[in-house]
């Protein structure tokens, strides 16, 4: 047994990676949740995201252009979504899953008939990519970090040597308190999924309110879409998300909407999957060998046992998932 | 000097929701500085009047005019910005929001919360101390109860600078002593020089309260009158019309061996509400046991319990067995099964499934029933539909067709076939509410000969109705429920309408 | 009164909403550069012009239906089962066990044992997110996603340990091959008829058809199933005609799970005799589709799967033929899910409107 393991930077380092998309589509899930809008097509608008933002970098030689391509193209689900949703008062869920889906099969089709790779973007590279960013003094090289000693090794590992939206990241989880929490448009936002008619009767729009909300998540899911291509990987392969959207829900719940909280989640379930790569330091921090699989599973079981009520009940937003119908 | 202008002036509001006319030709004017109400029945239109003046609605036609000015109100934001504030039924409030989130929610100042927060807190302070208003700014609102929820409501629309306030049954879910006190805010509001549309199905709060009345029934403004000059019982004349009365051919009643006898019974809802308290009563075979009273002073709660899906303390016996009120056996089922059949008072939200056709409606809540099986497991749906044509051409449903969806037949034919369901199971005891609610006068008098039909049969029947011609007519005894007890019973020959109108409104034995 | 003839509800809205799916399918195959005329007409072909292909049709078909049923009779409880492809993958593990440790006889007897425990675990895995929903107020849809993401986890870890084959695959041994069953060019053999041997489809289309006309007993014939609609109709009036919620949706659900799972009746026990990594691939989504197309009918939910399994084999075709990518028929699918679900309102209102003023014409 060795727990302090568990602490290995290699690990942490890889959480906060991992964490970042997670992060991401966890808070777009928390603006459009808020708002009273249920989204589970938050994996297929970060899907379409990672491809747009791979191959338009790729196309273009710019990493920025690419990711608001990306934020475009997750926007425009946002917007379907709300149609759906919003205007037509369709089944909110339904429309997810035919988000999904979409994004699932358009990202292939469109990426082999766009580079004929079988279904991926060609890799990226020099500022078709988010480059990592090195503090004055870090160490780079691996051999070099193995060797230093702890603060230097927290300091270039940990702390040093991520991508640009990482640290953006750091900065959102503070901004989306703020908006939530002290901005009128946050109060409003918070209103309209709680109760649509008192915002209704206070004489806001709520078609306005709820489509900002939407659009507002499909930008989160564009960032993180964009991220996982060209920040965390190096281009686009087929189904990339691999069920970041479901595990940002799943986080979204368990953190029972609120942001920091949000934060919280989504570095226990990046920190989960940072540790499913590393089954050695597992096996060294409690002493047996425990199956990745575990790990693999523990963010849905954690939040099953948080939906059943068991550890505190996790109440969503009241009027979320209904469409709103003006009363009598 | 010329006379001062009303503050609220309707002229000739008519608005049709489909075939449903809502509101026909109505005016009032009502002067600033007084408290108007507006009495009526459910569905007599008065939500659906206040609901165009605080632009939820269009009307098809009409003027409003606010202190003289002719006002164009198409949707909430013009009604705020003409100064007027409506409280509704059921309170548009964001319950996990505090008062003061509540209270700025759409008026905010600027972008950021704090300023406004600030400023609403000196201001609530304020009009806490000018109006008697205290409530906590800082309390969350589902922490807090219904009456402060109430204030919240009040003081949202003073801080929108309304001078007009419109309060929809303000009372419905307000002990009487909150009630009082509401109504010394309404006080204090009034001498402040505020205008007040009240509107409620109370006779005692108009009468406590308003200066100036309105009663509406059917969509129509009946009569406005002050409330100095009238009393409750012919306002509740007023209320419940003198449509014309039909006669109902009836035997003196031969009462039998007692049926249901409840007694002691209790409900308490989830909101904590007592909505019933202490009844109780029996029914003999061959009699009708007429409940009368304005809605929502309990008896649909009683209808349910005893149909078996409303929990609640103390006992019933039917044919001397007691019923298991709480546990599991306590449903809709077991009910059948002891001979209770039951025509619920909304036959569009309980009675029918309007998506169903007709025949399996006729089913419905009998499909266990033996003679709607084959070999076992399956239902025998040949044998529902031809058990549903003969039912529906003895019942004179139009159109007789079995097939046909429940939605589409009217509300007089779908009450005919909730009421041929229930009719012909037979029961010991049948519990029938609103048993003519929307249904045409064909119908009602169809309808009202089944009854008879069935008592002269010796079951007991229940019967639940707001429409107080119809208890007259139907009953052999008369209770009458207000805030959840029985204030009373009467025989049909010894009483009037004046003396059930004022039991009705709660007073007790004063002219009786 | 009516806002629409019935025919107009059932055919021509579903029929509308299919077209409009389809007109933005060939408008994507328009896009990456082809003809969408003759990308149907290859699909057609691919799905139906040989015997071969006419089979992985059906079999493709044969999975559908089971996950289709499965949505449709949570649905009819107005429970969104959206767990059906875990509880598939559950069902082939079940499967795979009992045809694995059990020394079936004959292969009848395996089929029963086999699809028994492909039910029974399916449900299994439905149970719980059932209970929580009854029980707890638990959103079923959520609760049977993460029941999704569970199961893959669950099914992986046995593959690549405790029943895993000898070699590098992450998969079972196959089964014996006493027990499988009999190929469709086999059943359709005995009455005559020519067929290919080379397709994948098998006896398990007949339980397929079987369970089609069982669902349609269950949902229109007896008391369940009456009291199921009852239920998903309008839950104020359940509560007055006595029917209990909790049940109602343990045994929907239930029902649901266990058709999912003996969708392993087709694809492990059918066609791979033995349980491989994603075995599901997908199916288990593909029945959303499938019964939202269908309005939840039996009948409907055969034509819609039929419809899919073309789409699907003749998908393989253009990813053949055309080098257009299989992930193509996901775009379609989702289209569909889209026009058929989520934008019923926009294909309906309008229709209604026209209906309206055409009776009114007719009035005046």
């Amino acid at each position: 047994m060795d727990l302090l393991a568990f602490f290995d930077i290699a690990v942490l380092d890889g959480t906060v990676r991992l964490a970042t998309p997670l992060l991401l589509a966890c808070l777009a899930g928390l603006f459009s949740e808020r708002a009273g809008i249920f989204d589970i097509g938050l994996e297929g608008k970060m899907l379409i995201s990672a491809f747009l933002a791979a191959a338009v970098s790729f196309t273009s030689g710019s990493v920025w252009i690419g990711m608001f391509a990306g934020i475009f193209a997750s926007v425009l689900l946002s917007l379907l979504h709300g149609l759906a949703s919003i205007t037509f008062r369709g089944n909110q869920l339904i429309s997810g899953v035919a988000i999904n889906f979409f994004a699932s099969g358009i990202t292939v089709v469109a990426a082999q008939s766009w580079f004929g790779q079988g279904g991926r973007t060609p890799s990226l590279s020099g500022d078709a990519r988010f480059e990592s960013i090195q503090f004055p003094g870090a160490l780079t090289r691996i051999r070099d970090i193995n060797k230093a000693d702890l603060p230097m090794k927290v300091y270039s590992e940990l702390l040093s040597g991520h991508t640009i939206i990482v640290y953006m990241c750091i900065l959102i989880v503070p901004l989306v308190w703020w908006i939530l929490y002290r901005t009128r448009f946050g109060l409003r936002l918070r209103a309209v999924g709680e109760n649509p008619g008192a915002v209704d009767t206070a004489g806001i729009s709520v078609v306005r309110m709820r489509y900002m909300a939407v659009i507002i998540c499909g930008v989160l899911c564009g960032m993180a879409g964009a991220y996982l291509s060209t920040g965390l990987q190096a281009g686009f392969v087929r189904e990339m998300t691999a069920g970041r959207g479901y595990i940002a829900l799943a986080a979204l719940i368990f953190a029972k909407w609120k942001p920091w909280s949000a934060l919280g989640a989504t570095l226990l379930f990046g920190y989960l999957q940072a540790l499913a790569i590393r089954p050695d330091i597992l096996e060294r921090a409690i002493g047996i060998r425990v199956q990745t699989q575990v790990l693999d599973a523990l963010p849905y079981i954690l939040t099953v046992i948080v939906l059943a009520g068991f550890v505190g009940k996790a109440i969503p937003p009241k009027a979320g998932g209904e469409p709103y119908v003006k009363e009598r | 000097m010329t006379e001062q202008s009303p503050a609220i002036e309707l002229k000739g509001i008519s608005k049709a929701f489909g075939p449903v006319q809502a509101n026909k030709d109505i005016s009032i004017r009502v002067m600033p500085g007084t408290i108007h109400g507006i009495i009526g029945e459910n569905g007599a239109g008065k939500s659906t009047l206040m609901s165009i003046l605080y632009g939820f609605y269009k009307a098809d036609s009409g003027e409003i005019f606010i202190n003289g000015k002719k006002t164009e109100i198409p949707d909430s934001q013009a009604a705020i910005s003409a100064g007027i504030g409506m409280v509704f039924q059921h309170f548009k409030l964001v319950e996990n929001f505090t008062v003061l989130e509540n209270v700025i929610l759409g008026v905010e100042d600027g972008f950021l919360l704090k300023p406004s927060l600030n400023k609403a807190r000196k201001e609530l302070r304020q009009l806490a101390e000018e109006y008697e208003l205290n409530v906590d700014p800082d309390a969350v609102i589902e922490n807090i109860g219904v009456g402060m929820q109430q204030r919240v409501e009040i003081l949202k629309a003073l801080y929108r600078r309304a001078d007009i306030l419109i309060l929809d049954e303000p009372t419905g879910v307000l002990t009487p002593s909150e009630a009082d006190q509401l109504f010394r805010i309404l006080g204090r509001l009034r001498e402040e020089g505020k205008t007040i549309i009240l509107i409620t199905h109370k006779l005692r709060e108009i009468m406590d309260i308003t200066d100036t009345v309105s009663v509406m029934r059917r969509g129509e403004m009946t009569a406005t009158v002050k409330t100095a000059e009238t009393n409750p019982s012919h306002l509740a004349e007023l209320m419940v019309g003198r449509k014309v009365l039909l006669q109902v051919d009836k035997a003196p009643a031969q009462p039998g061996e007692i049926i249901l006898d409840v007694k002691n019974l209790n409900v308490t809802d989830e909101q904590g509400v007592h909505r019933v308290k202490d009844v109780s009563f029996n029914i003999r075979a061959g009699e009708i046991l007429g409940i009368a009273g304005v809605a929502g002073n309990g008896q649909s709660e009683l209808l349910e319990v005893l149909g078996g899906y409303c929990v609640a303390t103390g006992d019933i016996f039917m044919n001397g067995e007691p019923i298991d009120l709480t546990g599991d056996k306590s449903d809709g089922q077991s009910r059948r099964e002891r001979g209770i059949a039951h025509v619920p008072e909304d036959r569009h939200r309980e009675g029918l499934i309007l998506n169903f056709s007709a025949w399996e409606n006729t089913a419905f809540g009998y499909h266990k029933d033996g003679k709607y099986q084959k070999n076992g497991v399956l239902m025998d749906n040949a044998a529902i539909v031809q058990d549903t044509a003969e039912k529906m051409e003895r019942f004179d449903v139009r159109p007789p067709n079995p097939m046909l969806a429940a939605k589409n037949f009217s509300g007089g034919n779908q009450q005919k076939i909730v009421v041929a369901r229930e009719i012909e199971r037979n029961p010991d005891l049948l519990l029938i509410g609103q048993p003519t609610r929307g249904v045409d006068i064909g119908a009602i008098e169809f309808i009202h000969k089944q009854i008879i039909a069935l008592r002269d049969q010796g079951k007991a029947i229940l019967l639940v109705s707001v429409e107080l011609d119809e208890i007259m007519s139907l009953s052999d005894r008369i209770a009458v429920m207000f805030d959840g007890k029985i204030m009373g019973e009467r025989l049909p020959d010894e009483t009037n309408t004046q003396e059930l109108g004022l039991l009705m409104a709660g007073v007790q034995g004063e002219t009786a | 009164m009516n806002k629409m003839p019935n025919w107009a509800d059932t055919i021509l809205v579903p029929l509308l909403s299919l077209l409009l799916a389809a007109v933005i399918s060939g408008v994507v195959i328009a896009l990456i550069g082809h003809n969408p005329i003759y990308a149907l007409k290859l699909m057609v072909s691919g799905a139906l012009g040989t015997s071969t292909n006419f089979s992985y049709t059906l079999y493709y078909a044969t999975n559908f239906i089971f996950t289709g049923l499965a949505v449709a009779v949570a649905y009819h409880a107005r429970m969104f089962n959206i767990g059906g492809e875990g509880q598939a993958y559950i069902g082939g593990l079940g499967a795979a066990l009992a045809c694995l440790y059990i020394p079936w006889p004959h292969w009848t007897l395996a089929l029963i044992g086999g699809g028994l425990a492909a039910a029974i675990f399916g449900a299994a895995w439905a149970a719980i997110p059932a209970y929580l929903q009854a029980k707890r107020g638990s959103h079923i849809v959520i609760t049977t996603i993460m029941f999704n993401y569970m199961s893959y986890p669950v099914v992986n870890y046995l593959l690549n340990g405790p029943i895993k084959a000898e070699g590098m695959e992450p998969a079972t041994p196959s089964f014996a091959a006493e027990i499988a069953l009999p190929n469709l060019s086999a059943i359709l053999g005995t009455f005559g008829i020519a067929f290919s041997d080379r397709g994948p489809a098998n006896f398990a289309l007949v339980i397929a058809l079987l369970a089609c006309v069982g669902v349609w007993i269950l949902i229109w014939r007896t008391k369940l199933g009456y009291e199921t609609r009852a239920f998903g109709e309008s839950e104020s009036a359940a509560k007055y005609a006595g029917i209990n919620p909790t049940k109602i949706i343990m045994i929907a659900m239930l029902i649901s799970g266990a058709l999912a799972g003996m969708m392993a009746i087709n694809n492990v026990m059918g066609e791979a005799e033995r349980l491989v990594l994603n075995a599901v691939e997908g199916a288990g989504f593909i029945g959303i589709a499938v019964a939202l197309m269908g309005r939840n009918h039996p009948l409907g939910i055969l034509i819609a799967a039929l419809l899919f399994g073309i789409l699907y084999q003749g998908g393989a075709e253009l990813s053949a033929e055309l080098r257009i990518p299989r992930e193509m028929v996901t775009v379609i699918q989702a289209l569909v899910i889209l026009f058929t679900g989520a934008l019923d309102n926009m294909v309906r209102m309008p229709i209604e409107k026209l209906f309206l003023s055409l009776r009114r014409k007719e009035a005046k």
